[in-house]
C-alpha cells in the first residue's frame, strides 16, 4: 500500500464512562496509545482495569464518552453506520474469550460468513475458508458444528474467521481466557505465527502472562489508565523467572 | 486510501436474499419447537377467523337468517383472537431475539448491517407466519365445512358450490392476514435487536 501510515491505530485521550445506579464509573480515563503496523501488542491488566473497554473502543464496538480513535488516521467517530460495518468487515478481525461462533453454522460456514458479508462469491469464499481452516489445523473438521468441537478448536475456527477478509488488525479479547494452559499456548503461538506470516497487527487484551513472550510491546493498564508500556526486550528476564515458578 | 475505501464501500453488497433465506431456515430448524409455538399462536387465530368466515358464507349460501347482532359479536371475537395471537408472536419473537443477542453482536462485528439483522428476523417471521396461516386457514375452513355438511346434509352441496368463490377469497384473506400479522409482530423485536451496539450485545448473558 503506497500510503501506509506508520501507526495503524491511535487513540487520543480516550475516556469511557458508564452510569450505574446513578453513579458514574470511569472505565477509561484518558488513554492515548499509538500502535504500529504489524506490531503484536498485548494490553495487560487485572479484571476491571478497562482493557476490554479499550478493546471495544478500538474495535468500533462501542462509542467513547470523549476522545478519539483513529484507524489508519481515520477518525472512527466520523464514520457512518455503513462505513463502520465495512471497517468491521474488512479491516478488523475479532477474536473473543467466548469464541462467539454462530452455533447453527458449521466451522466452514462460520469462516465464510464474513466473506459473504463482504460480497465474495460463494465458491471463492468456500475455497478460502477451507484453506484458512487448514492453516489453523482444522482441515478435517470443516463440517463440524461449534458444539462438536473442543474449546481450543472453536477458538481456532474463530481465528480462521478473523482472518477471512485479510484484515489489517486482529483484535483479541482474552483469547486464551477459556482455555487450558497447553491449548492457550497453542493459540498464542498460532496468533504469533499468523502475525509474522501475514504482517497483520495483533492487539490482544489479556491477563495471560504467557502472552508477554510473543508480544512486541506490552501495555499495562490500571484503573483505566496506562501504567506503563514496555518493549519485550525489557521484560524478558522477568518472564523467565515466572515460567520457572510455574513448573 | 480514501478512494480505495470509497470504492470498497460501494462494492460491499448486502447479504443476498438467498443466503439470508438459508440462514433463516436454519435458525427455524434449530429452534423447531420454539418456532412451532409461535406458529401455533397464528395457526389458532387464523383457524378461528376461517371458521367464522366459512360459517357465514355457508349460512348465506343456504339462505338461513344470520342476525346482525351475532355477526357483530363474531367479528369482535375474531378481532380479539387475532390480537391475542399477535401479542403471542411479539412475545415469542422477543424471546427468540433476546436469546440471540450474542449472535447478533457477533454478526455485527463481522460486518453485518443493521438492515441485515432486521431482514433475517423478518424472513424468519414471514416463513413461520405463512406456514401457520396456510395450515390454520385450511384446518379452520375444512373443519367448518365438515361440520356444516353433517348439519345440513343434502342442502350443503348447492350452498357450497354457490359460495366456492367466496371461500377461495377467504382462504387468501386468512393467509394474508396471518402472514402480515407475523411480520408486523416481529418488526419491533428485530428492529430493537439491530440497533444494539455490538459491545452491549456481546456482553449479554443468557
Amino acid at each position: 500500500m503506497a500510503t501506509a501510515y506508520e501507526y495503524i491505530v491511535r487513540t487520543k485521550d480516550l475516556v469511557k464512562e458508564y452510569t450505574m445506579g446513578g453513579q458514574t464509573l470511569r472505565a477509561l480515563n484518558g488513554v492515548s496509545l499509538d500502535i504500529k503496523r504489524g506490531e503484536y501488542i498485548s494490553i495487560m491488566g487485572p479484571s476491571g482495569s478497562g482493557k476490554s473497554t479499550l478493546f471495544n473502543m478500538v474495535g468500533g464496538l462501542d462509542k467513547p464518552s470523549s476522545g478519539t480513535v483513529f484507524i489508519d488516521e481515520v477518525d472512527m467517530a466520523q464514520l457512518d453506520a455503513f462505513e463502520l460495518a465495512w471497517l468491521r468487515c474488512r479491516k478488523i478481525g475479532y477474536i473473543f474469550q467466548t469464541f462467539n461462533l454462530i452455533p447453527v453454522m458449521t466451522a466452514l460456514e462460520n469462516v465464510t460468513l464474513p466473506m459473504i458479508f463482504a460480497g465474495t462469491p460463494t465458491d471463492d469464499a468456500i475455497e478460502k475458508g477451507i484453506k484458512l481452516l487448514q492453516t489453523v489445523g482444522l482441515g478435517e473438521r470443516i463440517h463440524h458444528k461449534p458444539t462438536e468441537l473442543s474449546g481450543g478448536q472453536q477458538q481456532r475456527v474463530a481465528i480462521a474467521r478473523s482472518f477471512a477478509n485479510d484484515p489489517a488488525i486482529i483484535l483479541a479479547d482474552e483469547p486464551t481466557g477459556n482455555l487450558d494452559l497447553r491449548t492457550g499456548t497453542e493459540i498464542i503461538e498460532l496468533l504469533r505465527r499468523m502475525n509474522k506470516d501475514s504482517g497483520v497487527t495483533v492487539i490482544s487484551a489479556t491477563h495471560d502472562l504467557k502472552m508477554i513472550d510473543v508480544s512486541d510491546r506490552v501495555v499495562w493498564i490500571r484503573d483505566g489508565q496506562i501504567a506503563k508500556i514496555e518493549a519485550r526486550a525489557d521484560i524478558e528476564l522477568k518472564v523467565g523467572t515466572m515460567d520457572g515458578e510455574q513448573h | 486510501m480514501q478512494s480505495q475505501q470509497d470504492s470498497g464501500i460501494k462494492r460491499q453488497i448486502e447479504l443476498p436474499w438467498s443466503e439470508a433465506f438459508k440462514m433463516s431456515m436454519k435458525s427455524i430448524r434449530i429452534r423447531f419447537w420454539r418456532s412451532m409455538i409461535t406458529a401455533a399462536g397464528i395457526f389458532l387465530g387464523i383457524a378461528f377467523l376461517q371458521t367464522v368466515l366459512t360459517t357465514s358464507a355457508i349460512l348465506e349460501g343456504i339462505g338461513e337468517g344470520y342476525d346482525e347482532m351475532l355477526k357483530l359479536r363474531q367479528s369482535w371475537l375474531v378481532v380479539m383472537s387475532l390480537l391475542v395471537s399477535t401479542v403471542g408472536v411479539v412475545n415469542s419473537m422477543l424471546m427468540s431475539v433476546t436469546e440471540r443477542y450474542r449472535e447478533i453482536g457477533t454478526m455485527k462485528c463481522l460486518g453485518a448491517l443493521d438492515k441485515l439483522v432486521v431482514k433475517l428476523f423478518l424472513i424468519e417471521a414471514a416463513l413461520t407466519g405463512i406456514v401457520a396461516s396456510v395450515a390454520g386457514s385450511l384446518v379452520g375452513m375444512l373443519g367448518m365445512l365438515l361440520v356444516h355438511w353433517i348439519r345440513f346434509g343434502s342442502r350443503f352441496g348447492p350452498a357450497f358450490a354457490d359460495q366456492l368463490g367466496r371461500l377461495g377469497s377467504n382462504l387468501v384473506l386468512g393467509i394474508a392476514v396471518g402472514s402480515v400479522l407475523a411480520i408486523l409482530a416481529a418488526f419491533y423485536p428485530a428492529w430493537r435487536a439491530s440497533k444494539m451496539p455490538p459491545a452491549a450485545a456481546l456482553r449479554s448473558e443468557f
